[in-house]
């Protein structure tokens, strides 16, 4: 288990170390200098230097390279061009939006797909099954964005149970949490809906599965098969898709924030990619890059706690 | 009182029909053997016993088994029987285990749900049990840590932890070694007398069945054929179908004389190793020698059998042979030339060689028509024949093989077992190559097929000199198909000879053990 953590950690390490140079360099060939374009289409070349030199980018590539992972090891990401104030000071105002939307979303559509997926498998070409496969197909087809504003047109503008967008910062808990609501069904449901699926047939391969009939020649019910034998070797699977669906709920936050005027991540980065404010855009993404790595770090760690197989490697 | 009666039992699946009147009785304590070939019924007859029949089953007659009517008991009650009134044990045992769980807590598992006791209670129930069935390794181990042998022994304790009266066993030796299957039968016979247990035996292998069971019921097309006690029966075989499945099992086929050629192929010296996982964090890493200094040498025309048990390096060997897998030391040549030339194969070697693998279900692609699957080798060579000499070759091909050039045109799956080694076999040889590996080719097939691919191997033989390397791990077949045989163990061989004296006569240790494991079939009235 140790080595099996250690290997897990040395590829995170790498993994982040990789991502950082490809990030690094793909903001340095993107067309566009960024301190003529701050100073508008007039200004004299010497005003332009002058501000090249005040942002460092006269220096050679790998000292700005290293400059700025040091920084950020530091928890300095530099200074936004546009917003005049530190990076690090407007990503930690809105990551407290956009991971706890990204968690609840998750959550949301773990409890969902769950019991529906093994509700189906259980009921294999019966009626349950037959609505809730119906119901994912509808889930997987419709476009997050088009259903969040249907969301919004239903329960915000007619009924009048949530606030249509905006999110009052988290002095009220409850209240905020109520806000994150409707942009968090709206992230969850198509997930939820793939998720049921892939849950679905992960169960039905295990339930063909040998052992599967081994269990039932002991005298376990169908129903303690399914739950004590099938269930637990199905999440194999699924977990690598709850995993790769953490990384779509971040970076999918992007459209969501800007239907619900969140000022979460996305939106920042959203803005940043207009106003080429370039160290911004650099260090969310990073950071979004950072996140989506360490929660796979952190399945790699499940797969070894449900399967035996992996912790003796 | 019997054990087991079963009367007028017949089953249709959907609308096909699979079992006809099928009857037969057990008395406790009592082993009684189904046999019969791949689609006649015995798994089926197990499965409803165990009431554990497929969806859409439709059963009728009557299954009376310890006084309860198997067919007219709901499904809760049968839950209560299974495990507690009988047990069964499948045929593959690397996937009859959970692999996420210790094999004690599943051996455990089969207590709990029976009984009102503790946890640690029948935890400690469990590890007797495993103790029991001769498993020297802890219950804390998982399924993926054992050998095929230990996790059948581990199926066998989950099985009987409650001391059924019947225990079914559908193919448990099927999947194993000879040796490890001579201990399991050891062991099921030891439990069967031991704890007064009736065992139904479900075997295509008739020599397993002579050997332990004491009464036969052989099976044809979902109906009982024969049946009678084993001695009696093997002596006085009334049914024609009992006696053609005799006939198939003693089959020897007429091999033309080998005449004394130069060598084709050449392995000398070889070593294969593979570094292991390594115990701990920084500790040494051993290395796992699959091949260990491996020598021999195939003449042209020769036939040659390879057997030993599983992980005796044989599929390592054949990746070597086949230029799948570089060597780290030794050489490989067919006539002459390396079959790997610095680190890649030598291509020129490879059209010179062909191979025909043992499952003949997986190793055709099945949205390809037979045409384009036996022409595969083709590649191969420099200048394929493409048009009508393309199709002469097909036609050759699969006429030498006892198909009609007809079949060029059909898809995989409208072929049976018997069938699809033969379109095997045609593959192999549309190359004319120097030299074929059967691997364990003939042993999923059932005995009267596999008699028929043994005579159509020789009868290739006769219209040409072909040299062969047939693997298997049945030396009944290995024996009337080859002029020599080489006996692997632990990477290394360690017997080498003509095979009738090497079968006849072993020398080494090894050699004697796995003779003395076959099961062999006694002298009949029909032979």
């Amino acid at each position: 288990m140790i080595r099996y953590t250690l290997g897990r950690l040395t590829s995170l390490t790498v993994s982040l170390i990789v991502a950082s140079l490809v990030i690094f360099a793909v903001i340095e060939v993107i067309p566009g200098d960024p301190a003529a374009f701050m100073l508008g289409v007039n200004a004299r070349p010497d005003t332009i230097a002058a501000l090249r030199a005040e942002m460092g980018l006269d220096q050679p590539l790998f000292q700005r390279y290293f400059a700025w992972v040091a920084g950020m090891l530091q928890g300095d990401f530099g200074t936004s061009w546009t917003y005049k104030t530190p990076v690090a000071d407007l990503i930690s105002a809105r990551i407290w939006v956009s991971l706890p939307l990204a968690a609840y979303a998750l959550i949301l559509s773990t409890a969902i797909a769950f019991p529906a997926g093994i509700y189906a498998a259980s009921r294999r070409g019966g009626a349950g099954d037959i609505t809730i496969m119906g119901a994912t197909q509808l889930g997987v087809a419709i476009p997050n964005f088009w259903f969040a504003m249907i969301l919004v047109l239903i329960f915000a503008v007619n009924l009048r149970w949530f606030s249509a967008g905006g999110f009052p910062g988290w002095g009220n808990p409850a209240l905020a949490l109520k806000s994150l609501t409707l942009p968090a069904i709206a992230l969850a449901l198509p997930q939820a809906a793939i998720l049921a699926r892939v849950m679905r047939s992960s169960l039905l391969d295990m339930l063909g599965e040998d052992f599967i009939r081994t269990a039932r020649a002991k005298g376990l019910t169908r129903r303690q098969a399914l739950w004590r034998h099938a269930v637990r070797n199905a999440l194999i699977p699924v977990l690598t898709i709850l995993g790769l669906q953490f990384s779509f709920l971040l970076a999918g936050g992007i459209i969501i924030e800007q239907v619900f005027f969140l000022p979460g991540l996305g939106r920042l980065i959203f803005q940043s990619i207009s106003a080429r404010d370039l160290i911004v855009v650099e260090s969310v993404v990073m950071l979004l890059v950072f996140l989506v790595i360490v929660v796979n770090f952190a399945v790699d760690l499940a797969y070894a706690a449900v399967d035996p197989r992996l912790r003796r490697r | 009182m019997k054990l087991l009666d079963i009367k007028n039992l017949s089953l249709r699946i959907n609308t096909a029909p699979i079992l006809h009147n099928v009857s037969l009785t057990m008395q406790p304590g009592e082993i009684t053997a189904i046999t019969g070939e791949s689609g006649s019924g015995k798994s089926m007859t197990a499965l409803a016993i165990m009431g554990l029949l497929p969806q859409g089953a439709v059963p009728g007659g009557q299954i009376m088994l310890d006084g309860t009517d198997i067919l007219q008991t709901p499904e809760p009650a049968l839950c209560k029987m299974r495990g507690n009134t009988m047990g069964m044990v499948f045929q593959e045992p690397m996937t009859a285990l959970n692999p996420l769980q210790t094999i004690g807590a599943q051996v455990a598992e089969t207590i709990l749900i029976h009984e009102k006791t503790t946890k640690a209670q029948a935890h400690a129930s469990a590890a007797a049990m495993l103790q029991r069935v001769g498993l020297d390794q802890p219950p804390s181990r998982y399924p993926h840590e054992l050998s095929g042998g230990q996790r059948q022994r581990v199926c066998i304790a989950m099985a009987i932890a409650r001391h059924p009266k019947l225990l079914i066993a559908d193919e448990p030796t099927t999947a194993l070694d000879v040796t490890t299957q001579a201990r399991i039968l050891a062991l099921l016979r030891g439990i069967v007398r031991d704890f007064d247990m009736g065992l139904l035996l479900i075997t295509h292998d008739l020599a397993v069945v002579a050997d332990v069971a004491d009464r036969i019921v052989v099976m044809e097309k979902g109906r009982v054929v024969e049946t009678g006690p084993t001695q009696h029966l093997l002596q006085n075989m009334q049914h024609p179908y009992t006696r053609a499945l005799f006939a198939a099992s003693t089959h020897r086929v007429d091999l033309p004389a080998h005449k004394a050629a130069p060598p084709l192929l050449t392995v000398r010296g070889v070593t294969r190793a593979y570094p292991p996982s390594r115990k701990t964090l920084l500790g040494p890493r051993h290395r796992f020698k699959a091949l260990d200094d491996v020598s021999f040498h195939i003449d042209h025309g020769e036939r040659v059998g390879l057997v030993g048990e599983s992980g005796s390096g044989k599929s390592t060997l054949t990746r070597a042979i086949l230029g799948l897998e570089a060597v780290q030391q030794g050489q490989i040549t067919l006539d002459g030339q390396p079959v790997f030339t610095g680190h890649k194969p030598n291509i020129a070697v490879r059209r010179q060689m062909q191979v025909v693998f043992q499952d003949p279900y997986s190793s055709f692609n099945p949205r390809h028509r037979v045409a384009r699957l036996i022409t595969e080798p083709f590649h191969l060579l420099e200048n394929p024949p493409n048009g009508a000499a393309r199709d002469r070759a097909i036609a050759n091909a699969l006429r030498d093989v006892g198909l009609s050039p007809d079949d060029a045109n059909k898809y995989i799956h409208e072929f049976s077992g018997g069938q699809r080694q033969r379109i095997a076999i045609a593959r192999a040889l549309i190359v004319q190559p120097e030299l074929i590996i059967f691997d364990e080719a003939v042993s999923a097939l059932d005995v009267s097929v596999r008699a028929q691919v043994l005579d159509l191997i020789a009868d290739l033989c006769r219209k040409r000199p072909l040299a062969y390397l047939f693997i298997s791990h049945d030396l009944s077949v290995v024996r009337s198909i080859t002029d020599r045989v080489l006996v692997m163990q632990a990477g290394k061989i360690v017997e080498q000879g003509a095979t009738e004296t090497v079968l006849t006569r072993p020398r080494h240790p090894y050699t004697q053990s796995l003779i003395a494991a076959a099961p062999r079939l006694p002298a009949t009235g029909a032979a």
